[in-house]
């Protein structure tokens, strides 16, 4: 189950599209709306995404973790739109015969879907808001913080 | 040839559109098209670092284009990276 949605997650829907007899783990990431960044009181948090290559992406996440990982299903949704503070922006269910690789694959799939996933996130905050990542002034090409070229879809190596 | 493109978050705000299209000559580039929409908006010219993408796969400035296809222009993804881990 790979999904965006502009309404809130429901929890259940994750846990039964990762359910599978063989499995002995099922290990749930959820991403929360914070209400402060740096330095700033956040009142609402609003995503955007490129519907279509997000989802994607997405999958192409959950290929990699299953390639890499003795996992059997991944489950992943994303919000877009306006979310209130203390709700669940993304989650991501894993479920494994062990609890070892449920782990590491959900902590891997979260950590890449930040780093290439087309969903940008802007703050708002009394007075103003602003695009988390936006870099007026600075020219070229980003890359995603193992070095790589956002192009790049093999990411980091597990070891 | 005609490519459709398509603008997002902060890009989509400075340019006050999501997509508009470009004629380019055949052969031309990602970077040829980046130099048609710098010309139409001058916004886009100093906007930080943005990576590309044709018919939804990332790629690279000298990606060579085709008639119809569609190139989005990707400002740095929300993953709450902070702006050091984006330099070279």
């Amino acid at each position: 189950m790979i999904a965006l949605t502009d309404k809130p997650i429901i929890l259940d829907e994750l846990l039964a599209a990762v359910s599978d007899p063989e499995a002995g783990a099922i290990c749930v990431f959820l991403g929360t709306t914070r209400n402060h960044n740096e330095g700033r009181q956040v009142e609402e948090l609003e995503y955007e995404a490129y519907a279509g290559m997000a989802e994607k992406e997405l999958s192409g996440i959950a290929d990699q973790a299953r390639e890499r990982w003795e996992i059997a299903r991944v489950a992943i949704i994303h919000r877009t739109g306006t979310v209130p503070i203390g709700s669940a922006s993304v989650v991501i269910a894993v479920s494994a015969a062990h609890r070892g690789p449920a782990f590491e694959a959900a902590r891997f799939t979260i950590d890449r879907l930040k780093e290439v996933v087309p969903i940008w996130k802007k703050e708002h905050f009394e007075g103003g808001a602003v695009w988390i990542g936006d870099q007026a002034g600075i020219e070229g090409t980003w890359e995603t913080p193992d070095g790589g070229d956002p192009s790049n879809k093999k990411g980091q190596d597990p070891s | 040839m005609r490519i459709q493109v398509r603008l997002f978050a902060s890009l989509r705000e400075r340019t006050g559109t999501s997509k508009t299209e470009s004629s380019l000559s055949s052969g031309a580039t990602v970077a040829d098209l980046l130099d048609e929409l710098h010309e139409r908006f001058p916004a886009l010219r100093d906007c930080g670092r943005v990576a590309y993408a044709v018919n939804s796969e990332y790629a690279k400035l000298e990606h060579e284009l085709a008639d119809g296809d569609e190139v989005a222009l990707i400002p740095p993804v929300s993953g709450g990276m902070d702006g050091k881990s984006l330099l070279r």
